[in-house]
């Protein structure tokens, strides 16, 4: 772990230097100590930020995305809103402390818009906004801490915030990355494996396994292409997995907490309300 | 400005034709317009027209200094600001998010995908360095213009030729064109793009190159940029209608065959042009 990070200090020279850290070795295994098809660990905190109405912290391994969502809410800027649907208005902040170099990047930057628009693009057939005419969803996105998968741990994000606000969505999106090295397919890629082979970027409904994002910006060939693409498919399956455990646990603890409602699988007791069980006494 | 929504009486006339696989201007649902390439009397001028959709690239070169954390590289820049000229849904200035889609797409196909070598453009380490600089004007649009573009700003490239510089030691001489025949940019691969539309009715089968109303209408578009030589430059499928994955690389089939046939047009061209030069060969 150490060591990658010391090579994101000084990408430039690894490059033309010839790469020191091997991708994959000898015995299947990955820089960061994983196997070819694991995916790195991830962390999702659903409590609340602020005074957002969902947010969610999603860490994949050393990358980690901060998303709040405001909404729906009355449109600020009438003229952008629509008379039939809610309009979705993403913002991405990139820290300056996110990369190994401190780089504070202008707010019109190309990069940053663009994963902004992707973004969006992405909830507007997910998000029911016919539900909320004349309203605004706002997403806010920052990213803490960059260690490749950026655009996955953002949409991730963005679908636990979004549920985590109550906004009615059709299907989470799950989203993960995958390379191809020489011919090996390798899923879940670090900042290191990113600069240095081909990689796509795949985001799935997993009830129907169907695709809302596909993005590769890396010369690929056609036949590897299929491959990687069909096993991200498949790998965003897995999270989807996670994700709605860790739905459902935040769901049970504030359930408990309120006190209020039948417990999952709970018993005779748990029907009772709070007056039922005080006449009992 | 937003641009006024199609009206009724259009959504409902273009999806039915759709659904019986006609399109408004007569073409099949997998037929791209006929490209169009006209070159002007500078070399790297282009203007490349897919039907009514015109886009203008211009390539030049100068010498500068390169940056210090990368001496041995020169620096390709495209500039590429969508005026109202192209449509009046495009304001001065502020980018809207179609503009931002096409610039950082172009900018993905023609310089991340390293199609020109920018080794090459090295003169002498450290101090003097080709600085390669792609304008493109788009000049209308009817649909289409990001494949457009990037098609003009390729062959622009393949078009343009550079003064030959000789290097003594330390000095460099930069040769006249009458002197000394200019030499052409090393380029590794020669990506083309191509764009389909989806509509919201699964039934409907996707377009290629769709017109101005089809891309309005659309709920969404996948771009794909691929080489001759079955090489996957850029694909991106931002959001949109959800697809099974099989459509997908049912789609990257198609485009691989197009970029065949559309290679062999430009090449084609691109000697037709050539030989009506006259090139003064001392």
């Amino acid at each position: 772990m150490v060591r990658s990070i010391f090579c994101q200090a000084r990408p430039l020279l690894t490059s033309s230097q010839g790469s020191r850290i091997e991708i994959l070795n000898q015995g299947g295994f990955r820089s960061d100590g994983r196997r070819q098809f694991e995916l790195r660990d991830m962390s999702i905190d659903l409590a609340q930020q602020g005074q957002a109405d969902g947010s969610a912290v999603v860490t994949h391994g050393l990358t980690h995305v901060l998303v709040s969502v405001f909404g729906p809410r009355e449109a600020k800027v009438r003229s952008q809103a629509f008379h039939d649907r809610a309009n979705i208005n993403v913002e991405v902040a990139v820290a300056a402390f996110s990369t190994g170099d401190r780089r504070k990047r202008a707010r019109g930057d190309k990069r940053i818009l663009e994963l902004a628009a992707t973004i969006k693009s992405t909830f507007e057939p997910v998000v029911q906004t016919n539900l909320y005419p004349r309203s605004q969803i706002d997403v806010f996105v920052q990213v803490l801490q960059q260690d490749g998968g950026l655009l996955q741990a953002c949409i991730n994000a963005t679908t636990l915030a979004l549920v985590n606000a109550g906004i009615p969505l059709l299907d989470f999106v799950c989203a993960v990355t995958g390379g191809v090295h020489s011919t090996s397919p390798l899923l879940d890629l670090t900042l290191l494996e990113e600069n240095d082979i081909p990689h796509v970027t795949v985001a799935v409904m997993p009830k129907t396994g169907r695709v809302t994002l596909v993005t590769m910006e890396t010369r690929l060939h056609v036949d590897r292409f299929e491959e990687i693409f069909r096993l991200a498919a498949d790998a965003g399956k897995v999270l989807h997995g996670e994700m709605k455990s860790a739905v459902r646990s935040r769901t049970s603890a504030l359930v408990t907490a309120m006190g209020s409602g039948p417990r999952v699988g709970g018993g005779e007791i748990a029907d009772k309300d709070g007056d039922d069980r005080m006449n009992e006494c | 400005m937003r641009p006024p929504s199609p009206s009724i009486p259009e959504k409902e006339f273009l999806y039915t034709s759709l659904k019986e696989s006609l399109r408004l201007d007569g073409r099949l649902s997998m037929e791209i317009r006929s490209p169009t390439l006209t070159f002007g009397d500078d070399l790297g001028w282009v203007e490349c027209s897919l039907g009514k959709t015109r886009v203008l690239a211009q390539v030049e070169g100068k010498m500068v200094k390169p940056p210090p954390e990368r001496p041995y590289e020169g620096i390709i820049t495209i500039h590429s600001e969508i005026s109202p000229m192209a449509s009046n849904e495009y304001e001065p200035g502020r980018p809207s998010d179609e503009e931002v889609t096409i610039t950082r797409m172009l900018d993905k196909v023609l310089k991340r995908s390293d199609a020109v070598d920018k080794e090459s453009l090295c003169i002498l380490a450290g101090q003097r360095v080709w600085h390669i600089r792609l304008t493109l004007h788009f000049l209308a649009d009817a649909g289409n213009m990001l494949d457009c573009a990037c098609l003009a700003g390729i062959v622009a490239l393949k078009h343009f030729r550079r003064p030959d510089v000789e290097v003594v030691g330390d000095e460099v001489t930069v040769h006249e064109p009458t002197e000394r025949a200019p030499i052409p940019l090393a380029i590794h691969h020669t990506p083309f793009c191509f764009t389909f539309a989806f509509f919201p009715d699964p039934t409907i089968p996707p377009v290629i190159d769709p017109s101005q109303l089809e891309q309005r209408l659309s709920a969404g578009m996948i771009s794909i940029a691929l080489n001759a030589q079955r090489e996957l430059c850029v694909l991106q499928k931002l959001g949109g209608v959800p697809l099974d994955p099989d459509e997908v690389l049912k789609i990257v089939i198609i485009a691989v065959q197009k970029a065949k046939e559309l290679n062999g047009v430009v090449e084609a061209r691109l000697k037709e042009d050539w030989e009506g030069r006259h090139v003064e060969v001392r």
